[in-house]
């Protein structure tokens, strides 16, 4: 058990970029975690879609060991967190599990809104904040600038910013002992009932379910009986142990500190990420505070494409949920697409990565709708619903309310116009404006959530260059003018393609989706007439020609093995296809709704 | 040709010889061809011999097609070789068919004279279009006066048979280009046309241009094209017979009949396929790597599929509905009409049963029935009927 006066638990917060991982790498080689051998850039993003890509999805922790400069060895547990708007929730839970945190800033790029939205989280949450410029390597750095936005948002004293090089190492050493200087250690009761906080957990295919926990009060050791508080699951601890970042095992520990805990449960739904585990026999009266479960903010169906895998769907999502405790659902059924699951999403970027992970993590093959917000009905009676699915939309109502959201946008000065251009032609309320720095200002307005979770991100990038940032938090219902938009193949609505949009947006919104379609939708057998209506009042049309010419000129000279394999191979093609109704629709058709107007 | 002809091809054995020399490589070829090895035509023709000699040993020969490449670019003595190797191997039917490719540049009476004592009855000029625009896109060496002049020629020196192929479509052809080159073709009295649609191979310079964006050949365009070579030609009395072939009554290619019948034929040389006791065969694509496997005593094969129970059947459909007759029916037949596709094609005009017999009404659609065929699942019955067979034996 580490003495409590002697560990540090802080995560690395910042926008996205500004280089939490690449700092997290520093620490590690700085302290000897990781060999030179092992090291490699953003160690701790160990998914391959992280990798990929470049971001961090999840949050990881990971234990170092530090002689400091008081000659005192410390532990520090670090969680580095990811940057995206979508990933705030797992923020939150990491910082649930520390004392401090340290919140980076480009040097160059400046106060981002995820570093103003991350920053506002640790102060909530209470935390120590330790601010911190990274890239002062850069030519373009700009430390005075980027210290008075910092200043700005975290008041305190410019000469408690640090300078940093994640790059180079510059500042790591300075950076360590400020941690140990002004993180505060845990405080937690030893002798009191154990108390720990579930803050994260998976699913591993040989060990089960594996939780990652923050000691509260109390000790943890191998073989105790163990309770987790809200499910009133009873298990043994099989196997505790530390992250470093290799996996560790420990005979017992003490408050303060961060574990892995092994229980040999393999039925995923017995554990709650938020849970608080205590002892079994003599147990705490009071749970940990926990969490609120995060609100999804999108929702989008996601079907198999071959209808036999949803079981399997099923499955993949129970047990993606123990990973993303954000992941919510219900049953959908689609005339379209068949049995298939309404899911909920923090945003776009969640949506996106959900997907993908089902469909490599969990080898299915999935068809996925155009997301949609949640909207609330006024029914005859005078009751509301809540209706998730734009297909859910009754014929009959007495008006629609849909979510808005408080957006911050932080931009350069220069770009202001075209924002205010683009957010009031999507509905938005514009409130109020604050400068960081002369050249440096917050917006804030409130917009409809359909408004901007779709391609207004791409649109506000492409805007300012790349410059301008975007955060938003959820804020109330408002009634407006919304009405279905059907889209027809064929003659038949297809109810995976319809949407909820404005009524002054309709009809573009209808041209756009049919001009879409046509381009997506192969050219099949017959003519497929492409139709866009509300109620039953076409808006647009296209049409789909039929194919004329869908044959190969000469057999290859005969090559009769070789053109099966050709066509065999085009067939394999047709598979990612969907048939609705005898209408052959690539899966990508389904979210065309999504694509920016790059063909407009 | 009566759908019982047809068929009839399915019990005569052909011979393919594959000759892949060319005096330049036209940009839209993606053939096994090379250009400037001339030098090696008679190491080449060395292999291809000793190949026949220790090939399989069917005996009567039907119909032989010397293809390319150009087998007018090589010495006719060397042509003459390769058939006296068939000849001795195998044995030539008498009044078998034997063709030559060959192109209107290099088409010589000594040339057409030459051939037709070797023992060739039909050749097949690569005329492409009487359009010198469409000739230039194409990369051809000819002009459309060589093609006028090569036909005559081999007429005069007794060829019993003269094809020309053309290709339409291009990005560079007009309506009135195609309505010409098919009333040229028309008017030198052919007996037979092959029409094929420009395609875009990957991996060629044209797949390469186009890939950079050069214009590409637009399906519509070709699917008026092909309509309007059907009516001409059949105006003009050669009736259609496969998807892209048109022949006068009689002058139907022996050969082609052999292989969309599922019939026997021999491959030699380098790329060239044969179908011989339920398997299609292919050798070597490489000149090199071909003429070295014969060298050093070694069968040049590339790969092999094999054609066993219900995969003959879906490779009897697979060959036989290119022809305008279609194919006899039969448990492939049933089973593709029992799917969704088959209806939906049966609906849809593309397919439909005449008689006994089950036909492509759409050609230019042929692939679609074809991407329906592969794949199709063997009837239950018929599995559980062979399963039968076999535990009784
Ligand atoms: N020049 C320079 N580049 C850095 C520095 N820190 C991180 N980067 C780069 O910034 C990019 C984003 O870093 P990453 O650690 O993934 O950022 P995260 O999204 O905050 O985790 C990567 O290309 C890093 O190599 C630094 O101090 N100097
Ligand atoms: S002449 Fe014929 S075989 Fe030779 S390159 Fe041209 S198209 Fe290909
Ligand atoms: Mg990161």
């Amino acid at each position: 058990m580490s003495d409590q006066t002697r560990i540090r638990n802080f995560s690395i917060i910042a926008h996205i970029d500004h280089g939490k991982s690449t700092l997290a790498d520093r620490l590690l080689e700085r302290t000897g975690a990781v060999s030179p051998r092992e090291m490699r850039d953003q160690v701790l993003d160990t998914m391959d879609l992280e990798r990929e890509r470049g971001i961090t999805i999840k949050a990881q922790t990971v234990r170092i060991g530090y002689h400091a400069g008081d000659g005192d060895d410390y532990v520090l547990n670090l969680i580095d967190t990811p940057g995206h708007v979508d990933f705030s929730y797992e923020v939150s839970r990491s910082l649930a599990a520390c004392e401090g945190a340290l919140l980076l800033a480009d040097a160059a790029q400046g106060v981002q809104a995820q570093t103003v939205a991350n920053a506002y989280l640790a102060i909530e949450a209470g935390l120590e904040v330790i601010p911190a410029l990274n890239k002062i390597d850069l030519a373009a750095a700009d430390p005075e600038r980027v210290t008075t936005e910092l200043v700005n948002i975290l008041g305190g004293s410019p000469d408690a910013v640090l300078h940093l090089s994640a790059k180079t190492g510059a500042g790591v050493d300075r950076l360590l002992e400020t941690i140990i200087a002004r993180i505060p250690p845990p405080s937690g009761d030893a002798e009191a009932p154990l108390r720990a906080l579930v803050f994260d957990s998976y699913f591993d295919a040989y060990r089960g379910v594996v939780c990652y926990l923050r000691v509260v009060d109390g000790s943890l050791g191998v073989g105790d009986a163990i309770r987790f508080m809200a499910t009133g699951e009873t298990h043994d601890a099989s196997e505790i142990g530390y992250l470093t970042p290799k996996a560790v095992p420990v005979g017992r520990v003490g408050p303060g500190e961060v574990v892995y805990l092994i229980t040999g449960v393999k039925e995923i739904d017995r554990i709650k990420v938020g849970d608080t585990v205590t002892s079994a026999r003599a147990a705490a009266v009071v749970p940990l505070p926990g969490y609120t479960e995060p609100k999804p903010m999108v929702f989008s169906g996601i079907f198999p494409t071959d209808g036999d895998d949803y079981p399997k769907l099923r499955e993949a999502l129970e047990k993606l949920r123990l990973n993303d405790a954000s992941l919510s659902w219900e049953p959908e059924t689609s005339r379209a697409l068949g049995f298939g699951f309404r899911v909920g999403f923090l945003g776009l970027l969640h949506m996106e990565i959900v997907r993908e992970r089902l469909e490599r993590e969990y080898d299915l093959d999935l068809v996925a709708t155009a997301p949609s917000v949640a909207y609330s009905v006024r029914l005859p009676p005078g009751e509301e619903q809540v209706i998730k699915s734009p297909q859910d939309l009754p014929e009959e109502h007495r008006g629609v309310s849909e979510p808005f959201v408080r957006a911050m946008i932080l931009t350069p000065t220069e770009y202001v116009g075209p924002i205010m251009e683009l957010a009031t032609g999507r509905r938005a309320v514009v409130g109020g404006m604050n400068y960081l720095s002369p050249e440096r200002v917050e917006l804030d307005f409130e917009i409809p959530l359909s408004e901007i979770v779709f391609d207004f991100f791409d649109l506000l990038k492409s805007k300012t260059k790349g410059y301008a940032t975007l955060d938003y938090e959820p804020l109330d219902y408002r009634q407006a003018d919304l009405v279905k938009v059907d889209i027809l193949l064929n003659g038949q609505a297809v109810d995976a393609f319809s949407a909820i949009v404005h009524r002054d947006h309709a009809e573009e919104y209808g041209k756009r989706m049919t001009t879409r379609l046509r381009s997506l939708i192969p050219r099949q057998l017959f003519d497929v007439p492409i139709q866009a209506a509300i109620g039953g009042r076409v808006i647009s049309r296209e049409t789909v020609k039929a194919r004329r010419k869908d044959v190969t000129a000469k057999c290859y000279g005969g090559d009769i093995t070789r053109k099966k394999k050709l066509l065999q191979k085009q067939k394999e093609g047709k598979k990612r296809m969907k048939m609705v109704g005898s209408v052959e629709v690539p899966q990508e058709a389904f979210v065309a709704a999504l694509r920016v107007d790059d063909d407009l | 040709m009566t759908p019982e002809d047809a068929d009839r091809h399915f019990g005569v054995v052909g011979v393919y010889v594959h000759i892949p020399f060319c005096a330049r490589i036209c940009p839209y070829c993606d053939f096994a061809v090379v250009a400037g090895k001339d030098h090696l035509a008679p190491r080449y023709i060395e292999a291809l011999v000793a190949e026949i000699g220790g090939g399989e040993s069917r005996r009567g020969i039907g119909a032989v097609y010397v293809g390319g490449g150009t087998p007018s670019h090589v010495e006719p003595r060397l042509l003459g070789l390769t058939l006296e190797a068939v000849e001795r191997r195998h044995g030539i039917a008498s009044g078998a068919e034997v063709s030559v490719e060959a192109n209107p540049e290099d088409f010589t009476k000594d040339l057409a004279r030459g051939l037709v004592a070797l023992g060739f009855t039909r050749v097949s000029f690569g005329a492409q279009s009487f359009d010198p625009v469409v000739l230039g896109y194409l990369g051809r060496r000819h002009t459309p006066e060589d093609i006028t002049r090569s036909v005559e020629t081999a007429r005069t020196a007794g060829f019993g048979s003269v094809s020309v192929d053309l290709i339409y479509g291009s990005p560079v052809e007009d309506p009135a280009s195609w309505e010409d080159t098919l009333a040229r073709a028309v008017d030198l009295g052919t007996d037979h046309v092959s029409c094929y649609a420009l395609t875009v191979e990957q991996g060629t310079p044209l797949g390469r241009s186009v890939a950079s964006g050069e214009a590409a050949p637009d399906p519509d365009i070709q699917a008026d094209r092909h309509e309007l070579a059907g009516m001409r030609l059949s105006a003009a009395g050669l009736g259609r017979y496969e998807v892209s072939n048109w022949a006068t009554g009689g002058h139907e290619c022996r050969y082609n009949h052999i292989v969309w019948a599922q019939g026997e034929y021999l491959g030699y040389g380098a790329s060239a396929h044969g179908h011989l006791d339920g398997v299609r065969y292919r050798n070597l694509r490489r000149l090199d790597a071909y003429i070295a496997a014969v060298e050093r005593g070694v069968r040049p094969l590339a790969g092999e599929e094999l054609l066993r129970g219900w995969d003959a059947e879906i490779d009897r459909l697979f060959v036989g509905l290119r022809r305008v007759v279609g194919v006899a029916e039969g448990p492939g037949t049933a089973a593709l009409m029992e799917t969704e596709e088959g209806q939906l094609l049966e609906h849809a005009g593309v397919v439909s049963r005449r008689g006994d017999r089950l036909v492509i009404d759409r050609p230019l659609l042929t692939d679609m029935v074809q991407r329906a065929v592969l794949g199709l699942p063997e009837p239950w019955a018929q599995a559980a009927a062979a399963n039968n067979v076999s535990v009784d034996a």
